[in-house]
């Protein structure tokens, strides 16, 4: 039985066939020598991955935005669906986070009095970039995510990755005009976190899963699905009290963290700089718009910082 | 070989098509869509084109090609550079190898093969991961990007056969 011929293959010559088995094998090497090379100096590779990606940034920003609408187009026609449901449902926590709001307003005139009269060093200053995701890891080894912002604009390996919710990850490599941001989900992403409301400590391991481990957690230690996890600030590559997720699950001894961050909706992330060393505390800034009138005038009065009350050691 | 230099010209052009198909495959693969935020990847675009290409026009699409193709997906999806491209080399070895079995005259055949192409990719993609990794890898996103790829092969493989035909009338053309 012959073998059937290959039908549009006149663009081929015979004698290709040797020298592609030739290059075949040489190639298969260099792929081997290359997996290598990044096991065995794996920041030399990760310096011309961020080369090879900042060329290609252009060309990335340009693919993402047709996906980057059709994501935007899925998104809408979902959200037409549920609409009702979803109105009520805003309509129900607006009137909770105004009730939020207003407490939150009140504790930061109080906290900023409590600051003044304590003597309290200023915050560091914290400063950050938002940048836009121009691509992703796509693949089943890695989650990580491209964006397009990078040196030239102050971006540095090591920074942290934050979105409105919460921790996306930090940067793992920067180039001139993109970065490459490791994602909480990531087989090699390690955060150091603590539950919020205990301060226990722990380690939060990604796994590639959408549903990263809560490890290390000392033993004895009661774990309930909803607790929440900010970052501890311990190793000081991330700085304390960043708002990572939530208990999703607690089986055989596993406990698996939910993010507040949804990736899959994700499309511009804040990379913050915290200049501040090991175990200063980055508040939010108090806001700034006026006091919402508060029910019992009375604690406002109080609020506001007079001279009298400094401590008279002030001056020394 | 009396050709004139136009359609030598037009012949080196015709041989960029596949590789820059496979670009087109790269680019679309590492899009931002969300995908890595859940338990899921994308389809293995790439994997349907080396499969594809070479069952159909392997003399466009040498090792070479695969190989640029291959890295150009590692680097920019962050996976462990030269695992996607070792992957992608190997099916394309052994499509190489199978031809007879592959180049079938049904589509069913085809589709078939290539399941068992994607399945054979997605086990040798997870052990050699999981082996860099130095731990097993999670497994559900494999899976998934398996089965999304099998899923999509009939439509992928549709969009590529209208280019092959495309590049057939050009060689009519000549």
């Amino acid at each position: 039985m012959r073998q059937p011929q290959p039908r549009f293959n006149s663009f081929a010559a015979p004698m290709k066939v040797l020298v592609q088995r030739f290059a075949f094998v040489a190639l298969l090497l260099l792929s081997v020598g290359l997996i290598i090379l990044g096991k065995v100096d794996s920041v030399l590779i990760e310096r011309g991955r961020a080369v090879m990606v900042d060329l290609m940034a252009p060309v990335l920003e340009l693919s993402s935005r047709p996906l980057g609408s059709l994501k935007k187009g899925i998104a809408a026609i979902d959200g037409w669906f549920n609409l009702y449901e979803e109105n009520l449902a805003l309509r129900e926590e607006n009137e909770r986070l105004r009730a939020w709001a207003s407490t939150a307003r009140r504790l930061a005139i109080e906290n900023a009095t409590y600051r003044d009269l304590l003597h309290v060093r200023a915050e560091p200053g914290v400063r950050f970039v938002t940048a836009r995701i121009i691509a992703e890891g796509g693949g089943p080894f890695v989650r990580t995510v491209v964006v397009d912002t990078g040196t030239d604009r102050g971006v540095q390996a090591g920074q942290v990755g934050l979105s409105g919710s919460g921790v996306v990850g930090r940067v793992l490599a920067a180039g001139t005009e993109s970065a490459r941001l490791l994602l909480l989900t990531d087989l090699n992403s390690r955060v150091p976190v603590a539950l919020e409301t205990s301060g226990v400590r722990g380690v939060l391991e990604g796994d590639n899963s959408s549903l990263p481990r809560l490890s290390y957690l000392p033993g004895g230690i009661k774990v309930h699905p909803g607790d929440r996890v900010v970052t501890s600030g311990i190793g000081g590559m991330f700085p304390p009290g960043l708002p990572v997720g939530a208990v999703e699950s607690v089986a055989n001894g596993v406990v698996r963290i939910r993010p507040w961050v949804r990736f899959e909706t994700l499309d511009f992330v804040k990379i913050v700089e915290y200049d501040a060393g090991i175990g200063t505390v980055p508040d939010p800034e108090p806001p700034t718009g006026p006091p919402l009138p508060s029910l019992n005038a009375a604690p406002a009065s109080g609020a506001v910082p007079t001279p009298e009350a400094k401590p008279p050691a002030a001056g020394q | 070989m009396t050709e004139t230099w136009p359609r030598r010209l037009l012949a080196s052009l015709v041989l960029l098509v596949p590789p820059l198909v496979g670009l087109v495959c790269v680019l679309l693969g590492v899009a931002p869509s969300g995908i890595s935020g859940i338990d899921a990847a994308g389809p293995a675009l790439t994997l349907m084109l080396v499969y594809f290409w070479t069952i159909f026009q392997p003399a466009l699409l040498p090792p070479p090609a695969v190989f640029i193709i291959g890295l150009l997906q590692d680097t920019l999806s962050g996976a462990p550079i030269g695992l996607g491209t070792l992957i992608l080399l190997a099916v394309q070895q052994f499509v190489a190898r199978e031809r007879r079995v592959f180049t079938a005259r049904t589509f069913g055949i085809a589709w078939f093969g290539f399941g068992i192409v994607a399945v054979l990719a997605t086990v040798a993609g997870w052990l050699l991961g999981s082996v860099h990794a130095a731990q097993l890898l999670e497994a559900r996103p494999f899976v998934m990007q398996a089965l999304l790829s099998i899923t999509l092969y009939p439509l992928v493989s549709w969009l590529f056969g209208q280019i092959v035909r495309g590049l057939k009338s050009l060689e009519a053309f000549r």
